[in-house]
């Protein structure tokens, strides 16, 4: 060291032109498309909504003023009411990356129990709906524990559940419906939410207002309380979850048993808007829910999401067929559309995901 | 009732097994689309207590949901491997189900097609079924009377899905033609162009689909007068729809099937007409034909004029109108399926 260094050692200059910053973001000036792409990725919800907005615009064009009046508008909600409430419970599933298959089917076992007691048994209809919540509950308790404990993929499980509750719904209903009259006779209450406000030519059934209290609730507890972040943690990455403290199974458990509830919820509210308690009924619930939660842009990966798009994805599919059917279209052409829907969401969904890549 | 299936199953194994050393008995299968739906059940209890009686070996048979068609395959393949002597099937898909039953009676077993006929119904051996179209034209005649000039008439079709299958065009073209619309072919739905029909809409044939097309069919023009449906369910959501925006009297609302909570609305004021038919005649004539080609190797022959044999349909109504024969329903609940 017979010289001084006060440059630094020379094989340290070519340091100087490297980049000396610690760390940093990228800079998100990569175009238009690509700026679109993280603000979508921020606001998951803005897709559907736009979607929405435009659909309703499009088929009121297409279709005129019989899509675009009060009344038709209202009709659309109130046609989607079952399947969204459904969709809400099947978004608690999918935020913990499950899937629930057994959503309508739940429903459609509590609404005969329910009706069973209360216009066959004599049972007082509250007692009857009382005991409809508390057996979605365990329904849902069962598929929570299959997948918690006996560690069987949630598809697996509810696809055999799927099974056990609608053989069962059709062991008790004898596969008979229980008539609108006699429901009327018996137990009104079980009707209750196929009444409805009127005012001008818009008919608001209680059914409506449900599903849009449900959806309200839903997303305060997600978004607004601990439990809330536990289960969107949980579907991100379990394993992570876990390790940062997280009860996951209890966390898991807690989100069966919640949309085993809200089916029974689904369940009285059913029995409103189809008018009399159809064991046949509702075939398809599980798939036409997912259909909700995906086209609402929740992904089906689990930890992303809001709750409030599987509203406007039960809304898309609404207007979707109500337009459709406005202008004419072919009951096959309809299903052929919400077939593209699903898949252009799910495209849109990947797309967005690769931004964090 | 899975479990009836299940123990079909195992008899179907066992008299397999058996077959090799008792080749007198006379094996016969059932398959319904599902052994959900009261109508089938009312048919297994038909051929159920016949072949008991007759001393027929019967095997039943069902798929999950209506339009499953590949448990029904695989259930005529047990049949043909089990040795049955016949087959009484309603086929969830009157073409799908072809190519099963061929093989079936080209390995010597009677067909018989139950409520549901082929295309064409030749591929059968015979077909025992209520005749659709008249039961469609019955209910047809019946609101054209009622309504007395039917200029006015303002027509919504409830009818199955979108596959249409034939007991569905059969009944909707069947009422039409009773109501005095010009059907054009017979055998496609919605290929109509009289004003006076307002839409088609598709209900599964439940309370559910029967309230939304219903729904639906009003938004395309709230002056609904008269609703056909395909079933009762269906007709109990239509009812539904109508009295939600308070139009439950002004149409008229007719049905098929005679199922007893669909009877009981007819007596309640909510289906005007249905035209009922007997799925327990159809499952008991279809085990004696099985028991008779057994014997002699006699084949059932059709009614006369018709490619099946026409196990009957009686207008059900409350308000009966000149010329056209039906029973009350105080009547026909003692005559009702499920």
């Amino acid at each position: 060291m017979t010289q001084s260094a006060p440059k630094g050692q020379s094989f340290e200059h070519d340091l100087e032109k490297s980049d000396k910053r610690v760390a940093s973001f990228e800079a998100h000036s990569k175009g238009g498309l690509h700026r679109l792409q993280h603000i979508l990725h921020g606001n998951p919800t803005l897709v559907p909504v736009i979607v929405l907005l435009v659909s309703v615009a499009v088929f009121g064009l297409i279709a005129g003023g019989k899509f675009f009046s009060a009344f038709n508008l209202t009709l659309i909600m109130q046609q989607v009411s079952i399947i969204g409430i459904l969709a809400a419970a099947q978004s608690l599933i999918i935020l913990t990356a499950g899937i629930d298959l057994s959503v309508a089917a739940i429903m459609v076992l509590m609404s005969v129990i329910a009706g069973n007691l209360a216009v066959y048994s004599g049972w007082p209809a509250p007692i009857a709906l009382l005991v409809a919540f508390v057996g979605g509950t365990v329904a849902g308790l069962m598929n929570g524990l299959l997948v918690t404990k006996v560690k069987l993929p949630p598809f697996i499980t509810t696809l055999g559940t799927w099974s056990i509750f609608y053989a069962l719904n059709l062991w008790l209903s004898g596969a008979q419906s229980i008539r609108s009259q006699d429901i009327d006779a018996n137990a009104p209450l079980l009707k209750f939410f196929g009444e409805a406000l009127s005012f001008g030519g818009a008919r608001i059934t209680y059914g409506s207002i449900l599903m849009i209290a449900i959806f309200g609730v839903l997303w305060y507890m997600l978004n607004h309380t601990a439990w809330g972040r536990h289960v969107y943690a949980v579907g991100d990455d379990k394993e992570a979850a876990e390790l940062a403290g997280i009860r996951t199974d209890r966390t898991l458990l807690s989100v069966y048993m919640l949309a085993g509830f809200v089916c029974s919820i689904a369940a009285w509210a059913s029995i409103g808007r189809v008018g009399s308690i159809s064991p046949q009924s509702f075939y398809e619930g599980n798939l036409q829910s997912i259909t909700a939660v995906v086209v609402g842009g929740i992904s089906l990966f689990g930890g992303r999401g809001s709750i409030l798009g599987a509203l406007f994805g039960a809304l898309i599919v609404g207007v979707f067929q109500s337009g459709l059917r406005l202008s004419n279209v072919d009951v096959l052409w309809q299903v052929f559309a919400i077939g593209w829907l699903i898949i252009i969401a799910v495209a849109i969904d990947q797309w967005i995901r690769k931004v964090s890549a | 009732m899975k479990k009836t299936v299940y123990l079909g199953a195992t008899a179907i194994a066992l008299s397999a097994f058996a077959g090799a050393a008792q080749a007198a008995d006379v094996g016969a299968c059932l398959i319904t689309k599902t052994d959900t739906n009261p109508f089938f059940v009312k048919m297994k209890e038909g051929a159920t207590a016949k072949a008991k009686e007759m001393g027929i070996q019967l095997s039943t048979f069902a798929g999950k949901i209506d339009g499953d068609v590949e448990t029904q395959i695989a259930a005529v393949e047990s049949c043909i491997a089990a040795g049955a002597k016949g087959i009484l099937i309603t086929p969830s898909d009157s073409r799908a189900l072809a190519p099963a039953v061929t093989q079936a009676r080209e390995n010597g077993l009677l067909v018989i097609a139950l409520d549901t006929p082929f295309e064409p119904p030749e591929t059968a051996d015979a077909t025992f079924a209520t005749d659709n179209f008249l039961a469609g034209e019955l209910i047809g005649q019946w609101a054209a009377a009622k309504m007395g000039d039917t200029s006015g008439a303002k027509i919504a079709m409830l009818d199955l899905n979108a596959s249409e299958i034939s007991v569905d065009y059969l009944r909707n073209n069947g009422f039409l033609q009773g109501f005095g619309v010009d059907i054009k072919d017979p055998k496609d739905i919605g290929d109509e162009d009289d004003p006076r029909i307002v839409g088609n809409d598709v209900t599964n044939g439940n309370e559910e689909g029967g309230r939304t097309a219903m729904e639906n069919l009003l938004q395309k023009d709230p002056g609904v007068n008269v609703v056909y449906t395909i079933n009762e369910p269906a007709a109990a959501g239509a009812y539904e729809a109508l009295k939600a925006v308070g139009l439950e009297n002004q149409a008229l609302i007719v049905s098929v099937d005679g199922g007893c909570p669909g009877v009981q609305n007819v007596k309640d004021g909510v289906i005007g007409a249905t035209s009922m038919q007997f799925p327990l005649l159809m499952a008991s004539k279809g085990i004696e034909a099985i028991a008779a080609f057994a014997a002699d190797g006699t084949k059932p022959a059709n009614t006369e004029g018709l490619d099946f044999f026409n196990t009957g349909v009686e207008l059900v109504t409350d308000e009966p109108v000149e010329g056209i024969p039906s029973i009350t329903s105080e009547e026909a609940l003692k005559r009702c399926w499920g």
